[in-house]
């Protein structure tokens, strides 16, 4: 019985509130005419400014694919980025990748010989990065008809791998897929470039990653 | 039970908001001959409509330099910033979409840039934000990490700094600023610890307005390290970068 009244209660919780917005917004139509009695009927426009034009020039999301760590075989990545829209054209760009590498061809024929620790495959980077939208136009996806935008994009930061940081440059080739104005699908191919003496001589290696990633605008 | 009711309510508050929001949208009037709108927004996307003079517009958002737009018939799109110069608002008065330009500028309030450089031979990279409390003084946060071939140094600092001219476009500032930081010898060395000083600095540069949000900005810092060895260190660092204010 009790959790009858409940229900009821809360179902008239829910409808409540509309009923009272359904009378007032009715009622404020038709003006009660007393007689004799002439009412100048004063507007009141909510002043609405351009601050409060929703802008949208922030975007944000995930990414996961794979990427190929110099001597180390290719490794699933995962990773976050949040881009800022400066123009139509540059963008700014933040993003954090994680992966692991597996071993090298040279660990796995001698047996159990392990060049680097667990702790010491981890692979993490950042970076920031100057975006250009090359190619701005409509994609088809049958016969609809979405925007998308082919950028290049690249920039400065820092991966850490076999516990050392190394100064790393990245560029890459982008295609942002926008099916609404909040949403994107980026597919990305960036190469991450730095300088390793994990094997002995410095050398120049080249990281390539080619990651797929969903984006909010805000 | 409690939380149920509130949930209801807040439901309710918050459906009523979106209710009350969606309906809310700027409204202008053409007065060019007409103005065009774009699919997407950038000038790259076709034009797939024009409004014509006299009509009444609605503002639904803005994308850096677009807005995008609804007709009175319900069709969506964006239009430049440019065009929107020339509408009216409902009263008949010119509607004003202001611009960022050199003004915006010498009236910042705050900057966030990325700069790169040479920190003793090291390569660094620098994130700051900056806020100004006038226009000639300016409180700023950085990080920086600078990753050399024997180490690499993780840098966080405060400083003040002053813009004795801030209406020049190209505007010189000098700073004092403290901060910490953390000095990892690399891996492949022989056996060495992590360690921790403070330090104070000096910097001297200047911020160049490009146009639109952009900032050029060149800097030279002069540290000490407070080590607890017996000698302080002194290192000199040269950078450049870009910024954006708000």
């Amino acid at each position: 019985m009790e959790s009858r009244f409940r229900s009821l209660f809360l179902i008239s919780l829910i409808f409540l509130p509309a009923a009272l917005y359904l009378p007032a917004t009715q009622a404020a139509d038709p003006v009660e005419l007393k007689s004799g009695q002439i009412i100048q009927p004063e507007l009141k426009r909510r002043k609405i400014t351009l601050a409060d034009i929703d802008t949208e020039d922030y975007e944000i999301g995930a990414f996961a694919g794979a990427l190929s760590i110099e001597d180390f075989g290719v490794n699933s990545v995962f990773g976050a980025r949040i881009a800022y829209h400066i123009t139509e054209n540059i963008f700014a760009e933040f993003s954090l990748g994680s992966s692991k590498a597996s071993k090298t061809s040279f660990e796995l024929l001698s047996g159990g010989l392990q060049l680097l620790t667990d702790d010491e495959r981890d692979f993490t980077y950042y970076n920031i990065s100057v975006g250009y939208n090359l190619l701005a136009g409509e994609s088809f996806f049958g016969s609809r008809a979405y925007n998308s935008d082919l950028y290049i994009i690249g920039g400065i930061g820092n991966t850490n791998f076999a516990d050392n940081d190394h100064f790393t440059w990245n560029i890459g080739v982008g295609f942002r897929f926008v099916p609404k104005d909040w949403f994107a699908i980026h597919i990305d191919v960036r190469d991450h470039v730095f300088k390793s003496e994990l094997l002995g001589s410095s050398k120049l290696t080249h990281n390539l990653e080619l990651t797929t990633g969903i984006t909010f605008f805000f | 039970m409690r939380i149920i009711l509130l949930s209801v309510l807040f439901l309710h508050a918050f459906t009523g908001n979106l209710a009350w929001a969606k309906g809310d949208y700027l409204k202008v009037i053409v007065a060019d001959p007409f103005i065009e709108m774009h699919s997407g927004p950038a000038s790259g996307y076709p034009v797939f409509h024009i409004v014509e003079r006299g009509e009444k517009i609605e503002v639904l958002k803005k994308k850096t330099d677009w807005f995008k737009i609804r007709t009175r018939k319900g069709i969506e799109g964006w239009v430049h910033h440019n065009e929107m110069l020339q509408t009216l608002t409902l009263d008949g008065k010119k509607a004003i979409f202001p611009d960022t330009t050199i003004e915006g500028f010498r009236n910042r309030t705050w900057e966030i840039g990325l700069q790169s450089g040479d920190f003793e031979g090291a390569a660094s990279i620098t994130l700051y934000g900056s806020y100004y409390f006038t226009p000639t003084l300016s409180t700023e946060i950085s990080v920086s990490q600078a990753i050399g071939n024997f180490s690499s140094n993780l840098l966080a600092s405060v400083r003040l700094s002053a813009h004795p001219f801030p209406e020049w476009r190209i505007s010189p500032f000098f700073a004092l600023g403290v901060g910490i930081i953390d000095t990892s010898p690399k891996g492949t060395l022989v056996q060495t610890v992590d360690r921790q000083d403070t330090l104070s600095h000096v910097s001297i540069g200047t911020d160049i307005y490009l146009t639109k949000r952009f900032i050029l900005r060149l800097e030279y810092n002069n540290f000490k390290v407070f080590t607890s060895r017996n000698d302080n260190e002194e290192v000199q660092e040269w950078k450049a970068g870009f910024a954006v204010f708000f």
